[in-house]
């Protein structure tokens, strides 16, 4: 929907302006090819797209600073290219002018929960360096009745909104399951969610991080529990403009800096002495104590050392942001772990 | 209308001498008779009157309930958040308040830097004695263009920095109130002047003119707002060459000038509409030039014609600025919706809503008592 729209914006920008002003629309397309990371480091600060307001992810606190999952990112690439997470342009999207602001070059990256797609990666010129957090769409239920597994969840009525994927997943895992279920279909949110409360249904079934939200929002959370089961992809990362992969490399390798920080047990709080006294040589080259990788990238070698202390590794920032909400690791545990989080080498 | 029931009502001279100084009946005068002809004139009057009475009374009880007694001003603030069990164990028979308490500086200066919020606080102050100095018709000559332009320029100082040992604080951090204000008195400020243009336009006899007046305000009148806004945060970059972003606020202060511009117009044009020929003739026939004539005669009769539609269109764009939140700006009430998105305030929306409709009212309701004294002052020639 969205890729499709915003295409045909441009089509029509470049048309409307071609026919006005005889210039050719070649010069109007957004091919940036230019060094995003020269532009940004001789600019001093990063242009960082976050969303207006999602729980846990990027969200303004009470003193007006931006806090959550994503902005992390931000901060994360500040220090990699700066050393200093406060250089950072926090720019507010919404979902209509996400990519644009992304096209135009008023932002540098756009870590905003953003699923990456097929469309969005060729039609609307974009890429997914790196996915940092799998979503999909998953159960939440009472505490009291007991069910630790959708598995458990035959004949049970289950509210879902209509007319979107949603519903269809849920129709599709219960067949493939094997299992039956009554759908109570509402259309606006807060009345699906009183109907859920309320108790008109056993389940309440939409993204996982939505479901976090809604059970956060509860009285008392406690009595909602998220079942581990998800029926759908919904991979959420970074995206940059299409074409400068230097830049893309640096996003992707800094979403592997913490992921591989985690998997070697390397956080904010130990990785003085990691740098001190870890001799495996992974972490050696990982820490930028040999191997030179820093370089290579563009940055100094002690990025990823940096990068680790100012923010913590993945593991950190999942359960500084994400664990209170009552978002639990699933997909996004290490590949250690059976989870789908998986750094590539440092070498 | 007003004049001839004012007329008819009013007491004549002549009888009141006749009846003297004896007191008339308690019943047939004073606040029980007004009573009693209005609230109890038939069984069915009374039914009515004593079934609104009650509802009145509970839901005012009610809401003083809600408001004042049961509610909670401020809860604990701890490193790992706000302690909301308080206002949750309310279960909504109280206003959680403690709401507003802790995220008031957010709603009124948005993501500011919380160190330098005094600056946006000083920032509304010039624009509420902007607005005062202005309403004041001993100001209105010449100088108060001045007056204008000096204290935007000071807002404009204090709100960027980068000057005078004020740290600079780039525009996608300014948020709250103060953007309100902005986009609403640059909105208007603007947009009347351009407003006034269009409408002689459209009435002018040159047709190039004509037409480029009628089509301006066609086409801007037939989209709504909100595409407006669109077009200029997502189209318009798109044309610009790599590199060059002109600042999202300004896109959205011009689509909002453009947009109020075009109604304003129609509003002045009813006004120059209603004027009667004679005036024009006259004007004529005393030899003015087109401007002399437009300056001194037409406008100022055209425009004190017009001023409850135009404060009518006034307020309404003072609230239309909030759809920017639609191209992520944070304005008054963005700001609010913001402010509960942290999972601990999740669900006190009523009372975020509250306050801002009250500082909304506030400005609205300013301009509106206004506006009927200034239409009374300006007007007074017309009551006979």
């Amino acid at each position: 929907m969205k890729p499709m729209r915003l295409s045909t914006f441009r089509a029509l920008g470049a048309a409307a302006l071609a026919t006005a002003l005889a210039a050719p629309a070649m010069a109007q397309q957004p091919a940036q090819n230019a060094a995003t990371m020269d532009a940004v480091k001789s600019r001093g600060t990063l242009s960082c797209g976050v969303n207006t307001g999602l729980a846990g992810f990027a969200q303004p606190d009470s003193q007006g600073r931006w806090q959550g999952f994503d902005v992390e990112y931000c901060r994360a690439l500040a220090v990699a290219l700066f050393n200093d997470a406060s250089k950072v342009r926090y720019v507010p999207t919404t979902a209509q002018n996400r990519f644009t602001a992304l096209q135009s070059g008023e932002i540098d990256v756009l870590p905003r929960n953003t699923t990456a797609t097929l469309s969005r990666d060729t039609s609307l010129g974009l890429d997914f360096p790196a996915i940092n957090f799998y979503d999909g769409q998953g159960f939440m239920v009472k505490a009291s009745l007991g069910v630790k597994s959708a598995k458990e969840l035959d004949g049970a009525t289950v509210c879902v909104q209509p007319g979107t994927t949603t519903e269809q997943n849920l129709t599709d895992w219960f067949r493939a399951s094997n299992l039956k279920f009554t759908p109570v279909i509402i259309e606006r949110l807060e009345e699906l969610v009183s109907a859920y409360v309320a108790g008109r249904c056993d389940a309440y079934t939409t993204d996982v991080s939505g479901l976090a939200a809604t059970r956060s929002a509860q009285p008392n959370p406690g009595e909602h529990v998220i079942l581990p089961e998800v029926i759908s992809k919904e991979p959420l990362g970074p995206s940059v403009r299409h074409g400068d992969q230097r830049w893309a490399d640096l996003v992707r390798w800094t979403h592997n800096v913490l992921v591989a920080a985690e998997e070697l047990g390397i956080s904010s709080k130990n990785v003085d002495q990691a740098v001190a006294n870890d001799q495996r040589p992974e972490a050696q080259r990982l820490l930028g104590k040999t191997g030179g990788l820093g370089q290579m990238l563009g940055v100094s070698d002690a990025w990823a050392v940096n990068v680790i202390k100012a923010v913590g590794n993945y593991g950190e920032i999942f359960e500084k942001h994400l664990t209170p909400l009552g978002i639990q690791r699933g997909p996004n545990a290490q590949w250690t772990q059976g989870g789908l989080q998986y750094s590539p080498p440092f070498r | 209308m007003a004049e001839i029931t004012a007329e008819a009502t009013a007491p004549r001279p002549a009888q009141d001498a006749e009846l003297g100084h004896r007191r008339p009946p308690l019943l047939a005068v004073g606040p029980l008779a007004w009573a009693k002809a209005n609230l109890f004139s038939s069984w069915i009057s009374t039914a009515v009157t004593l079934a609104l009475g009650y509802l009145l009374v509970r839901w005012t009880m009610g809401f003083i309930d809600w408001a004042f007694i049961n509610a909670i001003w401020s809860v604990p603030v701890t490193p790992q958040g706000a302690q909301t069990q308080a206002c949750r164990a309310l279960g909504g028979t109280g206003a959680c308040w403690a709401v507003v308490t802790e995220k008031h500086r957010f709603i009124l200066f948005g993501t500011y830097p919380y160190e330098e919020h005094w600056r946006p606080a000083i920032c509304v102050l010039l624009f509420i004695g902007l607005y005062i100095v202005s309403a004041m018709r001993r100001f209105w000559r010449p100088a108060l263009a001045l007056i204008w332009l000096a204290t935007l320029a000071v807002i404009g100082v204090l709100m960027w920095g980068g000057m005078l040992g004020l740290s600079y604080v780039p525009q996608e951090r300014w948020g709250g109130l103060v953007i309100t204000l902005i986009l609403a008195t640059f909105g208007i400020a603007l947009a009347f002047p351009l407003s006034i243009l269009v409408a002689l336009g459209r009435r002018s006899s040159m047709p190039a003119i004509k037409t480029l007046c009628v089509l301006y305000v066609e086409l801007i009148r037939g989209v709504p707002l909100i595409s407006l806004l669109f077009m200029a945060s997502v189209m318009f970059p798109l044309f610009l060459p790599e590199g060059m972003n002109i600042d999202k606020l300004l896109r959205a202060q011009i689509a909002i000038i453009l947009f109020a511009a075009a109604y304003l117009a129609e509003v002045v044009r009813a006004g120059l509409q209603a004027l009667p020929r004679g005036q024009y003739e006259a004007a004529d026939a005393l030899g003015l030039t087109y401007w002399q004539k437009t300056g001194f005669i037409i406008l100022p009769q055209a425009l004190r014609l017009v001023i409850p539609p135009l404060v009518n269109t006034f307020i309404g764009f003072f609230k239309d600025t909030s759809l920017v939140l639609i191209i992520g700006i944070f304005d008054l009430l963005t700001a609010g919706k913001t402010a509960i998105v942290e999972p601990a305030w999740q669900g006190f929306g009523i009372e975020i809503y509250v306050t801002v409709g009250l500082i909304y009212f506030v400005f609205c309701f300013a301009m509106s008592r206004y506006s009927q004294g200034l239409e009374a002052e300006l007007n007074r020639h017309r009551v006979r």
